[in-house]
């Protein structure tokens, strides 16, 4: 399949966090040719191991290779049904949504059956100028699926879940809109890069895992877990970051089309990252440079912190208009992604395996660490 | 379903042709004239039936509107996004976060607005005004727009009809493609005196094609069939509905622009209750139709409007009943024919 038919059917699928089967069913059908395994997580994550197909000259630890772990979120806020109300659904949202995108959305109703609605918004006509003027608030917004109070009863119950019913539409430049791209474009680059590896050698074994539940609360479950479950050397996330678009000063936001992120701060191990703009420079793949001084805000915060602790690596794909539904990214950048990461994973070795390793025992001593980090790629 | 094709058309005001086009396919073996004038209304005319016409018979016009409302392209930026007036009235708040279709080439583009992560909460409770908010095509440079869309393009909401609920229909434009395909349905019948069907253009912005069309046609009765206000999702307050889904058609007594002829009025229920059609009356002085202007031509026209309730006018998709269609077309087929002898005098 085709990038673009899959980021379609990625992004029209439904997935609000805690109910992914649908796009886990539809990742686990494309990984599945490319992977050794594919099993899920506790919580519902997909994890398609790839073993090392390389062998390894040095069997320093038994016979295991080292793992490598990259990632994407499969779950999309949503919406989640509180109340029936005289034949109308009240809601709540799951997932962080400025209620004004909502108004007037075509939806769908995950009840006993799926029900297309609609979020009513009250005609002009009726309206008084101080209406107008304020945005409706969350609590008086309702969802229309024309049936009657009784029919509705039969068929929703509290806690069904809600997604918006978009179609994905092409703009022009390889431009796409559509909702849920945060983070089904990962997740397109994800099982592209998976893909790729099939073509080449790696001396890793490779963790491609779609997670779930990234989008509720800030303990990233799906990761969290999943992450624990496979213990990996290494681990990458692959997560959207704000392009620029009007309103938003260019200081906290990357270009649309011209390549990943590759992200910095206290959330990124700087080997990681190092070796990341090593293999975008050798492979001449468009890339950028983000920084965040805390949380990135993605799965990547939890991953760092699983067990021992694992180095971890950021890729963030530009994306216009975050948490709407007509989020915009450029197929470029999913492309550029996942050469990036498959060249990145197959470029991974035993002595970038030894890295890892020397640099915690130079910390741990206090020695020569500055002069490493100075040759990173950030001050190169 | 010609109300689907119809719903599916694009046609801001000032923009009407494609809608026309259809509907000139619909009716053209139906009727025995049609023309389109110069602001491009489509004025048809049915001649009486021979049989059962009377020599006095009166002359009966039917219109619905053909135009929507939409944006209109009046500006283009140096990064390539397109500024955009409202054409028609439009609660600015329905349009972040949609999916427009722009120009002859279909050219789609959104409406995007800043990510809630970089908000604070006061802007969060201010209203975005349509000036501050620009479609997005994916184009780098106003260069790059520039080839494939242009100022003047007209844009309308990405809504594809569709089937929802118990009987609905969901779509954009149904106000007032629901009309217009009910006289579509009306001129395949056969009538005891001459009948103008007349399709408007221009109504969202001012009822502007009725004007003209009512002067052109100098006829005795006047009624426009529309798709009308719905107001009746549940709320704190007990205020009217406007209309009430699935309740039947809507009989206008008087909204902003017209005081419904006494006679018409009393006709339609008459007819409505001795066929047992439901019917309901369109709460007083909310929103205005054609016939504001028709029943104001020459010497004045007794008019009427009789409608489909519809939910959510002016957003990205509207809601109808089939069975209120159905109801209204059973309730017009049996008015209509009662006119044949014409209306009695005022005095």
């Amino acid at each position: 399949m085709s990038l673009e038919n899959l980021l379609i059917e990625l992004s029209e699928a439904s997935g609000v966090s805690g109910h992914e089967d649908a796009v886990s069913r539809i990742v686990a059908r494309e990984m599945e040719p490319f992977a050794d395994e594919i099993s899920y997580s506790r919580l519902g994550s997909v994890i398609a191991l790839k073993r090392a197909t390389r062998t390894r000259r040095h069997k320093s630890r038994a016979s295991q290779s080292p793992k490598l772990l990259f990632e994407a979120h499969i779950d999309e806020i949503g919406l989640m049904v509180t109340a029936l109300d005289r034949g109308v659904i009240r809601f709540v949202a799951v997932g962080s949504f400025d209620p004004r995108v909502l108004l007037a959305q075509d939806v769908l109703v995950h009840g006993r059956e799926t029900l297309p609605g609609i979020i009513g918004a009250r005609p002009p006509h009726v309206l008084t100028a101080e209406e107008r003027g304020k945005p409706v608030p969350l609590n008086d917004l309702f969802i229309d699926v024309g049936l009657s109070d009784a029919r509705l009863r039969a068929l929703v119950s509290v806690g069904d879940t809600i997604t918006i019913d978009r179609r994905v539409s092409r703009l022009c430049n390889g431009r796409f809109a559509g909702k849920a791209f945060d983070d089904r474009c990962a997740v397109v680059a994800v099982i592209e890069a998976l893909k790729q590896l099939s073509q080449v050698e790696h001396g890793w074994d490779i963790y491609a895992v779609a997670n779930v539940q990234e989008e509720h609360g800030t303990f990233y479950p799906g990761a969290f877990t999943s992450t624990f479950q496979v213990r990996p050397d290494v681990a990458i996330a692959l997560d959207v970051t704000h392009a620029e678009q009007p309103g938003m000063s260019a200081v906290n936001a990357v270009a649309l089309g011209k390549g990943p992120g590759l992200a910095l701060g206290p959330n990124i191990h700087h080997t990681v990252h190092t070796k990341l703009m090593q293999v975008a420079r050798s492979r001449e793949i468009p890339h950028q440079i983000t920084a965040y001084a805390g949380s990135t805000g993605t799965d990547a915060w939890a991953m760092q912190v699983v067990s021992t602790g694992i180095p971890t690596g950021l890729l963030d794909l530009p994306l216009r208009y975050m948490h709407t539904s007509v989020e915009t990214i450029a197929l470029a950048d999913i492309e550029y992604s996942a050469r990036l990461l498959a060249a990145f994973s197959a470029e991974l070795d035993e002595s970038f395996y030894r890295d890892l390793q020397v640099e915690t025992k130079m910390v741990a001593r206090g020695a020569t660490v500055s002069r490493r980090r100075m040759t990173g790629g950030k001050h190169q | 379903m010609l109300l689907e094709k119809l719903s599916n058309a694009r046609g801001v005001s000032g923009d009407e042709a494609r809608v026309r086009e259809l509907i000139i396919d619909a009716i053209s073996d139906r009727v025995d004239e049609y023309r389109v004038d110069s602001l491009g209304n489509l004025i048809t005319l049915k001649r009486a039936a021979t049989r059962g016409a009377r020599r006095n018979a009166p002359t009966v016009l039917l219109a619905a509107h053909m135009d929507e409302v939409g944006l209109l392209i009046v500006h283009v930026e140096a990064d390539g996004r397109l500024r955009f007036s409202k054409v028609g009235g439009i609660d600015d708040r329905v349009l972040p976060s949609k999916v427009f279709h722009i120009g002859e080439n279909k050219i789609a583009g959104v409406i995007g607005m800043k990510p809630r992560h970089g908000l604070k909460a006061a802007e969060m409770d201010k209203v975005i005004e349509a000036d501050d908010l620009s479609l997005d095509i994916g184009a780098h440079s106003r260069e790059d727009a520039l080839s494939v869309v242009q100022i003047g393009d007209y844009a309308t909401f990405a809504t594809e009809f569709a089937r929802i609920g118990n009987g609905l229909v969901r779509g954009k434009a149904l106000d007032d493609r629901a009309g217009c395909a009910l006289l579509v349905d009306l001129l395949s019948e056969e009538y005891p005196f001459d009948l103008y069907g007349l399709f408007t253009v221009q109504e969202e912005v001012g009822l502007r094609g009725a004007r003209v069309a009512a002067f052109t046609l100098d006829v005795d009765a006047a009624f426009v069939l529309e798709a009308t206000v719905c107001d009746d999702s549940p709320k704190e307050k007990d205020v009217s509905p406007t209309t009430r889904l699935g309740y039947g058609p809507a009989i206008t007594l008087a909204d902003p622009t017209l005081m419904a002829d006494p006679r018409l009025v009393k006709l339609l229920i008459a007819t409505a209750s001795e066929n047992k059609i439901p019917y309901q009356v369109k709460q007083p002085m909310i929103g205005g139709t054609d016939a504001g202007r028709l029943h104001l031509a020459r010497e004045g026209v007794p008019g009427v409007a009789v409608s489909v309730p519809t939910r959510y006018l002016h957003s990205p998709a509207a809601l109808l009943s089939l069975r209120d269609y159905r109801n209204t077309l059973r309730l017009m087929r049996a008015t209509l024919p009662r006119l044949a002898r014409g209306l009695t005098p005022v005095i």
